[in-house]
């Protein structure tokens, strides 16, 4: 993917299109992996200040990640990816010993990050056998890697310019900022939970007890007070970078250059094509695989695309379900009475 | 709600961890889907039997129509997680969320339907008292009103379902509706033929043959288009319960046209088939989405398929993931 | 090496990584994969506790194929002065120095001494920071400046590191040749008069047996390489916590006073003797101005009852007459010689060397007082130590009466902090402290009001100092101010009544009062310089007014280094301070560390002492002789170069000496402190693995601070042992499933990660695996578990007393640990299968015992 290749299209105004007169400009995230060093202090700092309760005081084996996922109660999720020297043989122990806990949870493991699994007695897990997912050492770059890799990035929710959550709410709840963010309204949700569905990323999530849905706001009270997100400002190696997008857009552009032109290949961004599924991220990625390896999905298109198919589809079986309705009574009526 | 892994192509993942949140929504809403239906499709068959002077399955379906959609509020409103908060619903209307354009057709259908339950309750001795026969008269045209929107309540809960993440649920959108609408149908005309001698039952029995049949060729029509996440709909309590829908609707379709209109006891059993394949065919879809979010491959693999796909026809690529139309 | 920076000190990691992002090259040596290895440009997997073999092996890479910086060497460091004739090396004697007494364990080091100056025996820290004291150093010490003399320290060096060849590193670390010399091409292409290379350690790199000399040979490498006094060089030593190098610098330990003066010993009666004992006649450099430095202090704690006519209150200092630290005092509670115990800020119950040993100790007491912010596992060991399950602690019969104070946390309170850089940086109080909690001040305040009431009117001779005591601090409500406090430390001029501008200001006459002479110059002005807060964006690139560096707020030691020997920068590119012969004095981009009239090429008279002794190259200025130390003839009591002994205890025999381990260790044979003996002694059977332990990124230490906090406690929820892939399926031993690791002391469960971050390492034939556990669980807390510290024993390296807590034997062996008495007696099982008793592992002299020690195998 080199999107360096092509003249950036015009910037959309989001804010602007959403009713803001004379908004900032949108603001985001970049996340950029290669120089994340796996601290976790994005998570603490964003708990700290968010209030966010904890999620579970549960080992889960996937390498130092003991968060597994965003959710209702983790905005920031720091993701561990440990790659087996390429060629070496044998099973990959913590895939197979995590895989078979997660298939046993109720949520098969996207529950993580909002409560923790059901504990397996004495760390016992049934075994499943051979793995039935790739391995995370199978992405690509394996073929030219030479050594273990060792792979971190922090994860979050992605701000989408075509945000599925926000589009299926039906409360209002969730609504875009005036940054070009998009935040949940705690005083408005009621819990219906479609958004949960919505989210092509899995990053939103209901929190149980409290019934609301819960996700990253960009710190909106800080980015109000002209502050920078706490898990930004927390991050010590400038891992996560906070700013206009444009200027983050900018900065992605020339740190993947400078990491291709150091023979880091495999590096691409993520969110960063305005044209993309979800019209791009208010929060990007550089990543140093493709994006299956850190559990993300490669290519999510928001679900609002195919509303016009889907509504099409709807108003036909609607119509037909009338006629039904009308061609039964209309037999009725005109045929022949017993 | 385990069930067991269908073999298939393997991708990378995160520790095989799901990429998607399951569904936070419960069984009620799978229940709802079926008493959503019921009351729309009861709903038409009662402004019918209105129509064409059936007293005892009009009165039977709107009553049938009524305490569906009781349920049905009763089970959107428990699922929320604040359920105090309710009435939120009516804050905004928003076309973009099938859930709102969902909450106001109900809000249009449900005061008829109530009216029309209501005026069917009136005890005999009254019903010749002038508001009585004031109550009656706006029953009938807030019904027939009802009756008007029930296509869309039958069938926007197919756009609540596909206009999501959820592959099991999206994947199927062009079907899904006709499913929908099929089962909503058959389901109706089954309750009417159960609650209306045969004598004054037949649009109940044309209108949930046309339903059954309807419900079994979207459902394989859905079933022959489906790409991978076939694995889900054929495998485990999905599978089962589909299958089991089949079967029933089938039976049912079968009773409908040759017994039904002989039998007060065939209509019955035909009807009971009818419902509960319905029933069955909503919980077989909802239970299918929910498993779709629980293994990462049903969300990765169309995904990188279509990219790889993107990326073979354009040079640049600047075309990833673009929504393939 | 010997520091996982990115995980144990994120917030400094991030300069590493823009270092990085400019195009420094990253290298890590270290026994695990860790997060700091992903972020490296090269990781080198090395077997715990061979360090120096690695670092010898660069020395020796670098003198036979003559890479070192050798007009930096020649000029700087003392590789051109003789060595004494009577100097044996380990080359000679098997893996022993001259001097060794096999009956006390210890060296006599007089042979060790420069030729033409003499040195006295000095026992570690007796003499303080200012480098050991050498007679005569600034006379004539003989030496040979082309570098050719056999008994010069240049070729004395190559001599002893001549067999730690590639191939030796490879059989001695498990480091492949090639990755070995790619170490060494990185390190010394970026050394030089362009470049610099920084050599980072934490303190895991102290807790070996050789924790000095790994240091040591970290030193020497930089010395030859010309890498330190110079930007972008040096050797950081990364601390433990926030305030580690306060706390040394304003010691909490036994053996030292404020600034590195040493405590005073017994037998010294006066002032004189004692400052006779810390300076040598006729040496150069700052330290002989330690009167001025002593006297202040005096002056700070008693006032005006500190007067020439009585030594300044000399007397009133305590004595120590041997080894008062930690472990020994802990073993004296075991002994009954020792009754009450206050800990404040640690957690020995669970935070140090043999749990066991500690917790049996705190159980022998009268009383002991607990202050920290929760309740610690020292606070309730009665009840919930390991001890209560095996029988040998009973709540109800505990004799110890314990007290629980709660504190304040460092946010609820201000105060200074002093990095690893030495900055001292003020910080504000961020909330109130809730409830009870109160601050230190706050506490030793109060403590010293009651005290000194209740000595009032005591006639005791003890009580005198109490009574003298000159404690004056401004108060703020009911305890002192903390600014305060800083500035007597700074020092105040006893004339005016200001403070004063820096240590030069200082005099031994009695009219100048200072707590720290280190830490002059951090109120100059009475103004705290510590508080100072200027951006980076508004001040050069050394940002002189940001916080407060001792000394002199000087950012870098020794920066005379950075300029060559006509006082010009080496380079353009790593300039920082040069003569300036106009003006006729130092001047550049930082405070110079050196007497700012004495030009390059100046020559002392004979006469000269102190730091008018100093040459124009003499850029040590706190050293005797005022160069970098190759060779140290004295101050190292292990050997006056590093040597590379095994572990205390390991599988692996020596390859490069008969003398298998530290000869000079400290050994401490009880029945609580078993060991389990490395070859020739015994044999690897029962412990066959290399255990080492380090920290998570996600807690504090013991755990104290970091287990009773949801947001950090569900980071990292349970103590793991982590296993490479192979000695998983060698011990049968599943990820996330249960294991116990058992050493000679105790046996520790743990969840089990498998993880390719662990490899077994291939020496000569023998597969060594290392096991790695985080050291931060224990029995109270939001996530608890087995403490780790439990399976070490205490042994010690004789120049610090630090503990060898990095490298240890152990077996890996599936499912929970037996419980109770089981355990017990499970553990004497395997003791007596392996033979151990309170004497194994307490020989200290391997070298030489034939035939039953045959000589170390040599390389096929």
């Amino acid at each position: 993917m080199t999107a360096t290749d092509r003249t950036p299209p015009p910037p959309v105004d989001l804010a602007r299109r959403n009713g803001y007169f004379d908004p900032p400009p949108r603001m985001g995230f970049f996340t950029d992996t290669s120089v994340c060093i796996g601290c976790k202090a994005c998570e603490v700092a964003c708990k700290e200040w968010n209030h966010v309760p904890e999620d579970g005081l549960d080992l889960l084996g996937m390498s130092m990640d003991n968060t597994g996922m965003l959710g209702a109660n983790s905005w920031r999720h720091v993701a561990f990816v440990e790659q087996r020297r390429p060629g070496t043989a044998g099973p990959e122990e913590q895939t197979l010993a995590v895989e078979a806990r997660l298939r046993a949870a109720p949520r098969g493991g996207s529950e993580l990050g909002t409560t923790p699994l059901p504990t397996a007695p004495g760390g016992a897990v049934a075994d499943l056998g051979m793995p039935t997912v790739g391995r995370p050492g199978d992405g690509t770059g394996a073929e030219t890697r030479t050594d273990f890799r060792w792979l971190m990035e922090s994860d979050v929710c992605k701000h989408c310019t075509e945000a599925g959550c926000l589009d299926v709410c039906p409360t209002g709840a969730l609504f875009r900022t005036e940054f070009g963010t998009v935040v949940v309204q705690q005083d408005i949700c009621n819990g219906c939970g479609y958004c949960v569905s919505g989210c092509p990323y899995g990053v939103i999530d209901r929190r149980p007890h409290d019934g609301r849905a819960q996700k990253c706001t960009l710190c909106y009270d800080r980015l109000k007070g002209g502050l920078t997100p706490a898990c930004a400002k927390a991050c010590p190696t400038e891992s996560i970078q906070f700013g206009p997008l444009d200027e983050l857009r900018e900065r992605a552009d020339r740190r993947l250059a400078e990491l291709h032109g150091q023979g880091v290949a495999e590096a691409e961004l993520y969110g960063r094509d305005p044209d993309d599924g979800v019209g791009g991220h208010g929060s990007l990625f550089l990543l140093l695989d493709v994006p299956e390896v850190y559990g993300l999905p490669p290519a999510p298109v928001v679900p609002t695309r195919s509303a016009p198919q889907i509504w099409r589809r709807v108003g036909a079986a609607a119509a037909a379900f009338a006629l039904a309705g009308i061609g039964a009574f209309a037999s009725a009526a005109f045929g022949d009475h017993p | 709600m385990t069930g067991d892994r269908p073999p298939g192509p393997d991708a990378p993942s995160y520790y095989g961890r799901p990429v998607l949140k399951t569904p936070v929504w419960e069984w009620k809403i799978a229940a709802y889907l079926f008493t959503g239906g019921l009351a729309a499709g009861t709903a038409v068959v009662a402004a019918g039997a209105d129509l064409v002077r059936a007293p005892r399955l009009r009165r039977g379906c709107w009553l049938g129509s009524f305490a569906a959609l009781l349920a049905s509020v009763g089970l959107l409103v428990g699922d929320l997680g604040r359920p105090e908060r309710f009435h939120h619903m009516l804050r905004v209307a928003k076309p973009t969320s099938p859930m709102s354009v969902g909450t106001w057709i109900l809000t249009a259908f449900g005061p008829g339907v109530g009216a029309a339950a209501v005026s069917e309750l009136v005890p005999a001795r009254w019903r010749s008292s002038w508001p009585a026969r004031l109550l009656r008269g706006l029953a009938r045209a807030l019904g027939l009103a009802s009756a008007a929107t029930a296509p869309g309540v039958a069938t926007y809960t197919a756009a609540l379902l596909s206009q999501t993440a959820v592959p099991g649920w999206h994947e199927v959108r062009e079907e899904l509706p006709f499913l929908f609408a099929g089962s909503a149908a058959a389901s109706g005309g089954g309750f009417g033929m159960l609650t209306a001698p045969p004598a004054e039952a037949r649009p109940a029995r044309v209108f949930a043959a046309a339903g059954a049949g309807g419900e079994l060729l979207a459902s394989r029509l859905m079933e022959r288009r489906m790409g991978l996440i076939r694995e889900v709909y054929e495998h485990g309590t999905v599978a089962r319960r589909r299958r089991a829908s089949e079967v029933l609707t089938a039976a049912g379709l079968a009773g409908t046209v040759l017994l039904a209109g002989r039998s007060r006891a065939g209509a019955a059993a035909s009807g009971i088939a009818l419902l509960t394949g319905s029933a069955l065919q909503r919980f077989g879809v909802f239970e299918a989405g929910v498993e779709s979010t629980r293994d990462p491959r049903y969300t990765v693999v169309p995904q990188r398929e279509r990219l790889d796909a993107a990326r073979r026809g354009s040079a640049v690529g600047d075309d990833v993931g673009r929504p393939a139309r | 090496m010997g520091s996982n920076m990115a995980e144990a000190h994120p917030v400094g990691f991030q300069w590493v990584m823009e270092a990085k992002k400019n195009g420094a090259r990253v290298v890590h040596v270290d026994p695990r994969f860790t997060r700091t290895s992903a972020l490296a440009d090269q990781y080198v997997r090395i077997r715990a506790g061979t360090d120096i073999a690695f670092l010898g092996g660069v020395v020796h890479h670098v003198l036979s194929n003559d890479l070192d910086f050798r007009e930096y060497v020649a000029a700087y460091t003392n590789a051109a002065f003789l060595v004494n004739e009577g100097f044996a090396d380990t080359e000679d004697l098997d893996g022993l120095f001259s001097g060794y007494d096999p009956a006390t364990g210890s060296y006599d080091t007089t042979t060790w001494d420069y030729e033409g100056a003499s040195q006295r025996v000095t026992a570690p820290m007796e003499t303080g920071m200012g480098g050991p004291p050498i007679e005569g150093a600034a006379g004539g010490i003989a030496q040979d400046p082309t570098l050719q003399h056999p008994r010069c320290v240049f070729q004395v060096l190559k001599r002893h590191f001549s067999r730690y060849t590639p191939e030796m590193v490879e059989r001695v670390c498990g480091v492949p040749r090639e990755q070995f010399l790619q170490v060494c091409d990185d390190w010394t292409a970026n050394s030089g008069r362009e470049r610099t290379a920084a050599l980072i350690y934490s303190v895991g790199w102290t807790q070996h047996t050789v924790g000095a000399q790994n240091i040591r040979a970290g030193a020497i490498v930089q010395l030859l390489l010309g890498n330190i006094g110079r930007p972008g060089g040096g050797i950081y030593a990364l601390r433990g916590h926030a305030n580690i190098q306060g706390s040394t610098d304003i010691p909490t330990l036994f053996d030292l006073l404020p600034g590195y003066l040493p405590m005073p010993r017994a037998g010294q009666a006066d002032l004189t003797a004692y400052l006779d004992r810390v300076r040598a006649r006729n040496q150069k450099g700052y330290w002989e101005e330690a009167d001025a430095y002593l006297v202040s202090l005096l002056k700070e704690y008693f006032g005006d009852a500190a007067t020439a006519d009585n030594d300044f209150g000399f007397g009133w200092l305590p004595r120590i007459n041997g080894d008062h630290g930690t472990y020994r005092t802990t073993m004296d509670m075991i002994d009954g010689r020792v009754f009450g115990y206050l800990v404040m800020g640690q957690n020995p119950a669970v935070g140090s060397a043999n749990g066991r040993l500690q917790r049996l100790a705190l159980a022998n007491l009268d009383w002991l007082v607990v202050r920290d912010l929760t309740m610690i596992e020292t606070a309730s060991f009665w009840k919930d130590a390991p001890e209560v399950e095996t029988g040998e602690i009973a709540p109800e019969r505990c004799r110890t009466e314990v007290f629980f104070l709660p504190a304040a946390a460092h946010t609820e309170k201000a105060g200074s902090f002093t990095q690893t850089q030495r900055m001292v940086q003020w910080r504000e109080k961020g909330a109130e402290p809730v409830g009870d909690q109160r601050s230190d001040l706050w506490f030793f305040h109060q403590l010293w009001r009651r005290v000194r009431e209740r000595v009032a009117d005591s006639t005791d001779p003890r009580d005198e100092p109490l009574q003298r005591l000159a404690w004056d601090y401004r108060t703020e409500g009911d305890e002192p101010d903390p600014q305060d406090v800083l500035r007597r430390i700074n020092g105040i001029d006893l004339t005016t009544g200001r403070t004063v501008d820096g240590f030069t200001d200082l005099r031994s006459d009695g009219t100048t009062a200072c707590g720290c002479w280190q830490y002059s110059g951090v109120y100059k002005d009475e103004v705290n310089q510590a508080a100072r807060r200027k951006p980076h964006d508004q001040q050069g690139p050394y940002d002189p007014e940001w916080g407060w560096t001792w000394p002199a707020n000087r950012r870098l030691l020794y920066n005379r280094a950075s300029a060559d020997l006509d006082g010009r920068p080496w380079s353009e590119r790593k300039e920082l301070v040069w003569w300036d012969p106009d003006q006729g004095r130092w001047t550049g981009h930082d405070v110079p560390d050196f007497p700012l009239t004495t030009p390059p090429g100046f020559d002392p008279p004979a006469d000269a002492r102190g730091p008018a002794a100093l040459r124009g190259d003499d850029p040590f200025t706190m050293q005797a002789d005022g160069k970098g130390w190759l060779f140290a003839p004295t101050g190292v009591v292990d050997g006056p170069l590093p040597t590379h002994y095994e572990p205390h205890e390991s599988p692996v025999r020596n390859p490069l000496y008969r003398q298998q381990s530290n000869p000079t260790r400290r050994v401490y044979p009880r029945p609580e402190n078993p060991y389990d003996p490395s070859p020739p002694e015994g044999d690897p059977d029962v412990f066959p693995f290399v255990l080492t332990a380090s920290r998570l990124t996600e807690h504090h230490t013991a755990g104290g601070m970091s287990r009773q906090l949801p947001h950090l406690a569900e980071l990292q929820p349970e103590l793991t042992v982590e296993v490479s892939p192979e000695l998983a399926r060698l011990r049968g031993l599943t990820h996330l499933g249960w294991a116990h690791v058992v050493t000679a002391r105790a046996a520790v469960e743990a969840r089990v990660y498998v993880t390719d971050r662990m490899a077994p390492l291939r020496l000569d034939g023998q597969v060594v695996h290392q096991v790695w556990m985080p050291f931060h669980w224990g029995p109270t807390g939001l996530v608890t578990g087995d403490s780790f510290n439990d399976l070490l024993g205490v042994v010690a390296d004789a120049n610090v007393l630090i503990q060898e807590s990095k490298v240890a034997t152990c077996d890996v062996r599936p499912g929970r640990r037996p419980r109770g008495a089981e355990l017990t007696a499970f553990l004497e099982r395997l003791r007596s299968r392996a033979g151990i008793t309170s004497a194994t592992g307490t020989t200290l002299l391997t070298a030489g015992r034939s035939p039953t020690n045959p000589p170390p195998r040599e390389a096929p």
